[in-house]
């Protein structure tokens, strides 16, 4: 049975996969590798078999591969986008196609997105031909009056994939947590951010607890704990200092608070939104914790962002703070997950260097997440994810001319520019459902 | 609409104007309800006027000039207020003399949908003011009545370089009141931002908002054909009012709903119509015909691409995003190609923002549209993307006359930019609204503050 499975399994591979050639050269191109070796003028990339083969200035051309002139393009690593809910909503005013979010229940901390994602979404495929190639995958919480329908501090785990149109999409289950404190974290737990911090040095005293006392919590001779099992060991990886928690959180304060938390359990930690996140910025860069911002915040939005700034990327990555970027709406960096770049060259026009606003949406989010020994760069062994850009890749003018993800050149069609094509010319006798 | 009252001497004049204001007060007292309404209704009039401004001769810039020209290396002189001159070398030996050579200049950069002041920052509930969604039909409200002069949105929106806006009334319901248009200047009332002349817009909605709003407690409407019948109930009633205010019928009790409802009927009031879908906008028009009213501009329009002839031969301008989409079932269908498509089909195309952060980079939203475009063989120059920012929204706000070109005699509403305005990299450095300078960047005597940031911002708590 397992051969059999294992035989269909290539098969697909062998199906989605026709058309592309084994090995392929890219020449000519200005390369942006974000390695080691720095930018290449004239350069060449050889993929084989998905991989990096090669990169460099003078790559020996192998027998056989087909050659895409690029010169006068600019080749980039994929982009990656650090936070999202692609494939796990498609209309987010439509609740049957919303599956980032988990209310109520007997669990939240174990929750796992990952088996939710739908790679034929056609959100995919518009991100995609922007040259979106991975993508954090996350859950978030969901806010109501009613207590049957909120969520709990902890949203749950977040995978990254693929954004390729085969089945194999999954690069990492569980490479981060959510965890929402401030005024949203409060507002789950009953009204006050502090109480919000308590249930989550519980869940973690907890975890901690359960780890040393697993048999006796199974045999029931162990005092309750505040979460489930399930969620107790989803927590464990968090307090070995594996999984990173990804915190949502805005003001300040809560953010020296979260540095301190951060500090005596031992946890990775990564900000996503970090309004005020700025105005701590040196340390952040000591206690090691990335945030994920969106540089074109600059209004007091809520009491507790009442100092976010468009100056805020270039301040913390002057700092030394690792950072990426995002909209900070789930759902708007979803369905617009592409407009990262548009947030990297805003962070360029208010003070980031524009090789770090390039890196900030390829390398970071694939450290961020532990899978840089495989993606983020252009590097000989690197899973082959690469644009080939008609120019600047920020400015928003320009666009792919083709995008590769596991050396495979995804299709460049999707439902929008279905339609856009449809209704290109109006002048048809018959009506457009013919075109 | 009133064009010759969009002569500028009018704002110029506090003083001719407050004389009318009297006179019309005295003669209320005299005759009964007839020119009571009028007095009562100039009881709003706006108060704004120019800040203090000094000739100024900007030399060098690449311009575009919103009539659909780009000039390189040229000047603009702007005096009282008002553009004097365009073209190459000028003179203007009395003025102060700016070098912007390697900048870019625009018309002010022109928002025809906006709630900022009437859903303004911070976005909490005892500051959202902009739907009155108690009933489906509320054409008795005015935006500019919910209007918080100190929302932070304002002065942010300055390094947009937005010099005009429209504040609508949100979209819950099927008529939700009178919009505003606003000069985009710190102020302490929304009396002293009123664009001087502009017409009253009438905001209106379809689809999916008014329905859920209403149709969820079990009223009307619930469906869009309700939505279509309660817009006809409401036009039905409008005109018959207006008939009888055109007899002069004594018993006539005012009534602030059919009262702006007939101003639309009588060609007074512009409607501003929210519509996603193309079969949704093309009912619409056809409600329009049956009661003798026009749509100036259909807004969001995700749709609009699909019957970019349709609004082309009707004369409606569209007023769409570069790439919201898909938030809602009917915006499902929005592609970043739609202004160009609409713009090649000979229609009027207009970006808009709806959003405190969007307004800030209406340039940047025009950029996506004309790399998106490209794509399809459909090459869209600085000269004319800027019109969808600056000339077409002008047009449907009924200020075209007086903004939207670098012309002439048109109010100095004028923006230097650091580079190419389409160019992600570049920043508004200057901002004139009617000559005078509101904003300039890293220049902490032209970097207004609202009272809301005062204290409350650790950052420069200003526009920037």
């Amino acid at each position: 049975m397992r051969i059999l499975i294992a035989s269909m399994t290539l098969i697909i591979a062998f199906w989605t996969d026709t058309g592309v050639a084994a090995t392929t050269l890219v020449t000519g191109a200005r390369i942006y590798t974000m390695g080691p070796q720095g930018v290449i003028e004239n350069g060449t990339l050889l993929i084989e078999d998905g991989r990096i083969r090669a990169v460099g200035a003078k790559v020996e051309l192998p027998a056989g591969a087909t050659v895409i002139d690029a010169a006068g393009k600019i080749v980039t690593p994929g982009l990656f986008v650090p936070f999202s809910a692609l494939g796990l909503v498609e209309i987010p005013a439509v609740d049957a196609t919303v599956d980032k979010i988990q209310r109520g229940g007997d669990f939240s901390a174990s929750f796992d997105v990952a088996d939710a994602y739908n790679r034929r979404s056609a959100v995919i495929g518009v991100n995609r031909v922007e040259g979106i190639t991975r993508a954090l995958i996350a859950p978030v919480a969901g806010y109501s009056d009613d207590p049957r329908y909120q969520s709990q501090i902890f949203s749950g785990l977040a995978a990254v994939v693929d954004l390729d149109t085969d089945a194999n999409y999954l690069t990492r289950r569980g490479a981060a947590m959510v965890v929402n404190l401030g005024a949203g974290g409060g507002s789950l737990t009953g009204g006050s951010r502090a109480a919000a911090l308590q249930t989550l040095t519980t869940a973690l005293d907890d975890a901690r607890d359960y780890a040393k006392h697993r048999e006796d919590y199974d045999r029931a001779a162990r005092r309750s704990y505040s979460l489930s099992r399930a969620d107790l060991e989803a927590l464990q990886p968090a307090l070995q200092g594996t999984l990173p928690l990804i915190v949502n959180v805005d003001r300040a304060s809560d953010i020296e608070i979260l540095i301190a938390l951060a500090h005596k359990y031992r946890l990775r930690v990564i900000i996503h939104g970090g309004a005020e996140a700025w105005m701590v910025a040196e340390q952040l860069a000591a206690a090691k914790i990335a945030v994920i911002v969106n540089p074109l915040r600059n209004l007091p939005a809520s009491f507790d962002a009442l100092n976010a700034s468009k100056d805020a990327a270039a301040i913390l990555a002057k700092a030394g703070v690792v950072i990426a970027f995002s909209d900070g709406d789930a759902d708007g960096q979803t369905r617009n997950a592409r407009n990262i770049t548009q947030y990297a060259g805003n962070a360029v026009a208010h003070g980031l260097p524009w090789i770090a606003a390039l890196e900030a949406i390829t390398l970071t989010p694939a450290r961020l997440f532990g899978v840089d020994n495989q993606l983020g760069s252009l590097e000989k062994g690197k899973a082959a994810d690469f644009v080939i850009w008609s120019g600047d890749p920020l400015e928003l003018t320009n666009y792919p001319d083709a995008v590769y993800i596991d050396g495979h050149a995804v299709p460049m069609t999707t439902r929008q520019t279905l339609l856009r094509d449809r209704y290109l010319k109006l002048d048809s006798d018959r009506p457009p459902a013919f075109n | 609409m009133p064009n010759n009252t969009l002569n500028g001497q009018i704002m110029k004049n506090l003083i001719a104007a407050l004389a009318v204001f009297f006179s019309l007060a005295l003669l209320s007292a005299c005759d009964a309800t007839k020119t009571e309404i009028a007095a009562s209704k100039d009881a709003y009039a706006g108060r704004y006027h120019a800040l203090p401004s000094k000739p100024t001769l900007l030399q060098g810039a690449t311009l575009l000039t919103g009539t659909g020209e780009i000039l390189e290396n040229a000047d603009v002189l702007i005096r009282d207020g008002k553009i004097e001159r365009v073209g190459k070398e000028l003179d203007g030996s009395d003025a102060v003399l700016v070098d912007v050579s390697g900048k870019w200049i625009t018309p002010g950069i022109i928002d025809v949908h906006s709630h900022l002041g009437v859903y303004p920052s911070p976005g909490i509930d005892a500051n959202s003011d902009g739907n009155e969604s108690t009933a489906p039909v509320t054409a008795e409200v005015w935006a500019e009545h919910s209007v918080w002069p100190q929302d932070p949105g304002f002065v942010a929106a300055l390094t947009g370089g937005i010099t005009s806006l429209q504040i609508l009334p949100g979209s819950a319901n099927l008529i939700g009141g009178r919009s505003i248009t606003l000069k985009n200047v710190p102020a302490r009332n929304v009396q002293s931002m009123k664009f001087p002349g502009a017409p009253y817009g009438l905001k209106m909605a379809c689809g999916e908002n008014p329905k859920r709003v209403y149709g969820s407690r079990g009223v009307a409407p619930s469906t869009r054909m309700g939505n279509v019948a309660g817009y006809r109930a409401a036009w039905i009633a409008a005109d018959d009012y207006r008939k009888k205010r055109a007899k002069g019928d004594e018993d006539t009790v005012r009534d602030l709903k059919l009262e702006t409802l007939a101003d639309v009927l009588d060609g007074k009031i512009l409607v501003h119509n929210h519509c996603y879908r193309a079969d949704e906008m093309s009912v619409m028009i056809d409600v329009a015909k049956e009661f003798g009213y026009k749509i100036t501009a259909f807004h969001h329009a995700v749709e609009a691409y699909k019957i970019a002839d349709l609004l082309a031969e009707n004369d409606i301008c569209a007023a769409v995003w570069s790439d919201w989409w898909g938030f809602k079932m009917e915006s499902y269908d929005g592609i970043r190609e739609n202004a160009a498509l609409l713009d090649n089909a000979g229609a009027c195309a207009i970006i808009h923002s709806d959003d405190d952060t969007g307004i800030q980079v209406l340039n940047q939203e025009a950029a996506k549209v004309m790399g998106a475009a490209a794509r399809v063989g459909i090459n869209i120059a600085p000269e004319r993307a800027i019109q969808w920012l600056t000339k077409n929204p002008a047009k449907a706000l009924g200020i075209e006359k007086v903004v939207g070109t670098l012309e002439p005699g048109k109010m100095a509403d004028v923006v230097v930019w650091s580079g190419n305005p389409f160019s992600v990299y570049s920043l508004v450095d200057d901002v004139f609204i009617d000559g005078a300078l509101i904003y300039e960047r890293g220049s902490p005597a032209h970097n207004p503050v609202t009272d809301f940031s005062l204290g409350n911002s650790a950052a420069t708590g200003g526009a920037q």
